[in-house]
């Protein structure tokens, strides 16, 4: 059967196979893979090693680790991929924030070539000028694309970029004398919550500012948070409600005019890019997050990379080593006088790093705008067909065009069916699609979050809409079946009932079996 | 609508003019540029980015990619004996075949029922993780083993209400960098020396420094440069009686022939996951793990997500989802502890599946092969003119740190003179540990043949040989 072409709906199911988990698949005796055994020459040298080793220290009994099979392991793991739902297989727009998009196969075929696979960090830097040139180039492209002046690819997620600014903005204060009066970071609450949560981690006291009613950041609320103590603001603009702040720039003045520093959270920067930078909108530093704006997959969450900018005035506190040019050759260069140190070991996210130069060198700088264009151009088309659904509603800026992403709330629909947001997030799998509420707290209620990119073809967007609007008219009519969703995913709802307590939860299969012996829960097969 | 001059990309299925128009017709826009009234001209940027020319086509992307990346020398085009925090193992092809499914790569955080499968893979991981350390929680693996361990160390201090850290001064340069920088608010990170015979921890250093003000004292077994330590018991012994939190790393790929660290004693055990089965990535191929043992005190302090297995609405059917899900950053922003995002998942998974096929025999016999293979390059290298151990009565797993000093010739030039010869030598030690002087860790591993190691010897030998009037510094800076 083809899908259905006039309600847009397909059938679907997603594999279940009823995988085992691993352990229950083991066969005492069965091998993976054959490990390389010292040569005889070796052996008459040095016997068998390990008796070298002080017998205290010799492992007495061997990790209880399963025993398989190539094949067989193969298969499971190859069954447990068909038990999830990536990007490249969905219309993969209902994680809003996230920034799904195509993250192109021949990129991959780069990162995985032995060029980039086998390069160890600590070669001698004439034989590795290649990807040292990507990076160094990498600087340069984001440089352009943000207006700031220096890149580091060390913060291996946007969560580490955020922390590395904080740190950064606790070393200039230090720098200056500040650094135990400034003990203030302001973020707003509709920014990410590790712009929060990391610049805790450095003791900042974390001020969060709220929303007016036109859904921004309250100016208001700023002026009275913004005082001596404040060291930086760490935030998104547009932040998850997708409104641009057009007055992003007295946020940043009234920073600076208080001696504090601005931090712009740009780990989604897909709406933006060639539009308006960090530079123009006056921020000291930015952050992409390679895995989101610039392609690179996101890998069931990492291996990312949080490429960090900075102006000139902070390069100084960048982590080392950032990378250089000298006219002839690429360098690792040590010499940053104030530098934070690290954040992470080496260099940082490569692959991720290599992926995102190549998609940028496959679009240009008019290609970057078409990515930036056509997500918005996408994102109110899929705003002008979701309110045209029944039960859902925009909060804010009513009327308002909104850049890449849109918070969107349920609360019609849950008042008028008891069907939440969580239901529909159910359902939606059983047509094969995520759709994503937000982070907490939900202060838009029932909220669901929608970022189409620039991936996704009209027709894409039409399935989405189309199954979005089946689901509320099941609600209206049936709430049962979206109530009791998902009927055509790989599982069921989970239960909630053994992961908050101690004497139940099971984190690792050892403890779980532990515990069902225990008799404190009930063995599930 | 003004002409799109950029033209259809492949990437961009509504680049197609007709699309917009037919787009903006239904939105009541007369043009994209209408869409984005709400940014002020003042903010905008008012001309091209100044970017190469786009290559278009696949053809032309590849060449260009290809032509840079082939100035790269790999660890496949030449003989490496580089660690020091990543290692060259051999990469089983099924790992590989793993991580590229596009269901793994191009996930990310879809919910537990449509996402079963990295729930699952992940929780596998964690459970694997767990009979290799002999413990009963791992994590959702974080950043790397650098994080890992600033992470436990963080958790020490909060179990304990104390801010004073113990960190042996074996430890990698690079990885203290990340250590103070993520300590630098609240906790004081003190030196504990080290045995220069043996490379193990200066017990009574340690004893002369630990209080009742002592968080945690973390150590690395093996050590960064290479030295097994047998007092683990004693150490955590120490702790103990002070009242503090024992943290031990360890590499994992050691834990087939060596006692994992929960047998002495340690509280938390932390490290990095890129030997097993992650390829190097030129540092990118990282990933930490954390475990403990199964006590609400310290699974109360994970940042880091941890997948546990639960039922579902359907009897007999397996779940998961998050154990204290209320710990974390996505749950309570700055009240949460640390924080949570995307880390290193794929590396996760991939692990798990190089576990899986190890077995616990393979794990014993490539521990097994990399001791000896590790043993018999020391005593080759030892044979040459003027080279030694600096760590002479040290036992050590996979990386070894021989003493050049009497060779007249820097760690420099010697490394210089064998990438000649198409060899990466050991990692140059003499600015991150000057009092050593000129001395290298070297990396062995179980891909390593006796034949290449013989190569390896005979360079060197050849080398050292050669008169050298090559000036020695013994000062440097530790970085």
């Amino acid at each position: 059967m083809g899908m259905n072409m006039k309600t847009k709906l397909r059938r679907f199911h997603q594999a279940t196979w009823d995988e085992p988990i691993i352990f229950e698949l083991s066969r005492e005796g069965e091998r993976g893979i054959l490990v390389p055994q010292a040569e005889r020459g070796i052996e008459d040298v040095v016997g068998d090693g390990i008796s070298k080793l002080p017998r205290k220290m010799r492992r007495k009994t061997p990790p209880k680790l399963p025993e398989l099979s190539q094949m067989q392991v193969l298969k499971h793991y190859l069954r447990l991929s068909q038990e999830n739902l990536g990007a490249d297989f969905n219309v993969d727009i209902g994680q809003g924030t996230c920034t799904m998009k195509y993250s192109p196969k021949v990129n991959e075929q780069f990162v995985r070539s032995l060029k980039v696979s086998s390069l160890h960090p600590l070669q001698d830097p004439s034989t590795v000028q290649g990807i040292l040139e990507i990076l160094y180039k990498m600087d340069l492209f984001l440089r352009e694309i943000s207006g700031l002046d220096r890149f580091t690819f060390q913060p291996a997620s946007g969560s580490q970029a955020i922390l590395a600014m904080a740190s950064m903005v606790k070393a200039y204060h230090a720098s200056r004398g500040e650094s135990e009066q400034r003990d203030e970071i302001i973020t707003t609450v509709f920014s990410h919550p590790s712009d929060a949560s990391a610049p805790a981690v450095l003791g900042y006291r974390v001020i969060t500012i709220p929303h007016d009613q036109s859904g921004l950041p309250d100016l208001k609320a700023l002026k009275k948070a913004v005082s001596k103590r404040t060291a930086a603001l760490f935030a998104t603009n547009p932040e998850d409600t997708g409104i641009f702040n057009p007055r992003i720039d007295e946020f940043t003045k009234m920073l600076h005019k208080h001696g504090g520093l601005c931090a712009y959270d740009q780990a989604n920067a897909n709406g933006l890019l060639g539009l308006t930078r960090a530079k123009e909108a006056g921020f000291d530093m930015c952050f992409f997050n390679l895995h989101k704006t610039f392609s690179s997959p996101h890998g069931c969450g990492g291996p990312g990379c949080g490429a960090l900018g900075v102006t000139k005035e902070l390069s100084e506190f960048l982590p080392v080593p950032l990378i250089g040019f000298d006219g002839k050759k690429y360098i690792l260069d040590y010499d940053v006088p104030l530098t934070i140190g690290k954040v992470r070991s080496f260099y940082g996210g490569i692959p991720a790093v290599v992926r995102a130069y190549a998609w940028i060198i496959s679009l240009g700088s008019e290609g970057l705008k078409e990515v930036a264009r056509v997500a918005v151009l996408n994102n109110n088309y899929l705003l002008k067909k979701v309110k045209e659904i029944r039960g859902a509603s925009v909060p804010y800026a009513e009327g308002q065009r909104r850049i890449e992403q849109v918070r969107y709330s349920w609360e019609t629909m849950t008042q008028e069916t008891g069907v939440t947001t969580d239901d529909v997030t159910c359902r939606m799998a059983d047509f094969g699609m995520h759709m994503w509420s937000s982070h907490h707290p939900f202060i838009v209620p029932q909220p669901f979050t929608l970022e189409p990119t620039e991936s996704y073809a009209k027709a894409e967007l039409d399935e989405y809409v189309a199954a979005l609007r089946h689901i509320t008219d099941e609600a209206y009519t049936r709430p049962e079946t979206v109530k009791t969703a998902p009927h055509q995913s790989v599982t069921h709802r989970p239960g909630h009932g053994n992961l908050d307590h101690p004497d139940k939860w099971g984190i690792t299969w050892r403890a779980y079996l532990k515990k069902c012996e225990k008799g404190l829960r009930k063995r599930i097969v | 609508m003004a002409k799109n001059k950029f033209g259809v990309h492949p990437y961009i299925p509504n680049s197609v003019p007709e699309v917009q128009a037919e787009m903006l017709r239904e939105i009541g826009a007369a043009s994209v540029e209408e869409l984005y009234a709400t940014i002020p001209e003042r903010l905008r940027l008012k001309r091209a980015m100044n970017l190469p020319e786009p290559l278009l086509s696949e053809v032309e992307l590849k060449k260009h990619v290809e032509a840079v990346l082939s100035r790269n020398t790999s660890c496949r085009d030449y003989l490496s004996f580089l660690g020091g925090g990543c290692s060259q193992h051999d990469v089983p092809a099924v790992c590989d075949e793993i991580n590229q499914r596009s269901e793994f790569l191009t996930a990310y955080a879809g919910e537990p029922f449509e996402d079963h499968g990295r729930f699952q893979a992940l929780f596998e991981y964690e459970s694997l993780m767990g009979e290799l350390l002999d413990m009963d929680v791992v994590n959702v693996p974080t950043f790397d083993g650098a994080q890992a361990a600033s992470t436990s160390i963080r958790m020490a201090s909060r179990i304990t209400g104390r801010s004073h850290v113990l960190v042996s001064d074996t430890v990698s340069p690079d990885r203290l960098l990340v250590i103070r920088n993520y300590c630098r608010s609240d906790l004081k990170i003190e030196a504990v020396r080290h045995c220069p015979v043996t490379g193990r921890v200066d017990l009574k250093d340690l004893k002369g420094k630990i209080s009742k003000a002592t968080a945690a004292v973390y150590f690395e077994n093996p050590s960064y440069l290479g030295c097994v330590d047998d007092q683990g018991e004693k150490i955590s012994d120490l702790v103990h009686r002070a009242g503090g939190i024992s943290v031990v790393a360890v590499d994992p790929i050691s834990l087939g022939v060596i006692e994992p660290p929960s047998h002495y004693g340690a509280d938390i055990v932390c490290g990095d996951i890129q030997p097993l089965g992650i390829h190097m990535h030129f540092g990118g191929g990282h990933g930490g793990f954390i475990a403990t043992r199964d006590e609400e005190r310290f699974v109360r302090e994970y940042p880091s997500r941890l997948f546990g297995i639960e039922e579902t609405a359907v009897e007999g059917e397996y779940g998961f989802g998050d154990v204290l899900y209320e710990r974390t950053s996505f749950a309570d922003r700055d009240k949460s502890k640390e924080f949570v995002g995307t880390a290193a998942a794929l590396w996760g998974i991939t692990a798990g599946v190089y576990l899986s096929l190890m077995g616990p025999k393979g794990m014993q016999e490539i521990g097994k092969s990399i001791m000896q293979k590790s043993q018999y390059a020391a005593k080759r290298l030892c044979e040459l003119r003027g080279a030694s151990l600096s760590f002479p009565e040290a036992v050590f797993f996979k990386e070894f740190v021989v003493d050049f000093n009497k060779t007249g010739k820097s760690v420099k030039t010697i490394n210089a003179a064998l990438l000649r010869e198409k060899i990466f030598g050991g990692v140059d030690l003499s600015e991150q540990f000057p009092e050593m002087g000129q001395a290298a860790l070297f990396c062995v591993t179980e891909i390593h043949t006796k034949e290449e190691i013989d190569r390896l010897a005979e360079s060197l030998k050849k080398i050292l040989g050669r008169s050298g009037k090559a000036r020695i510094a013994r000062k440097g800076k530790r970085g």
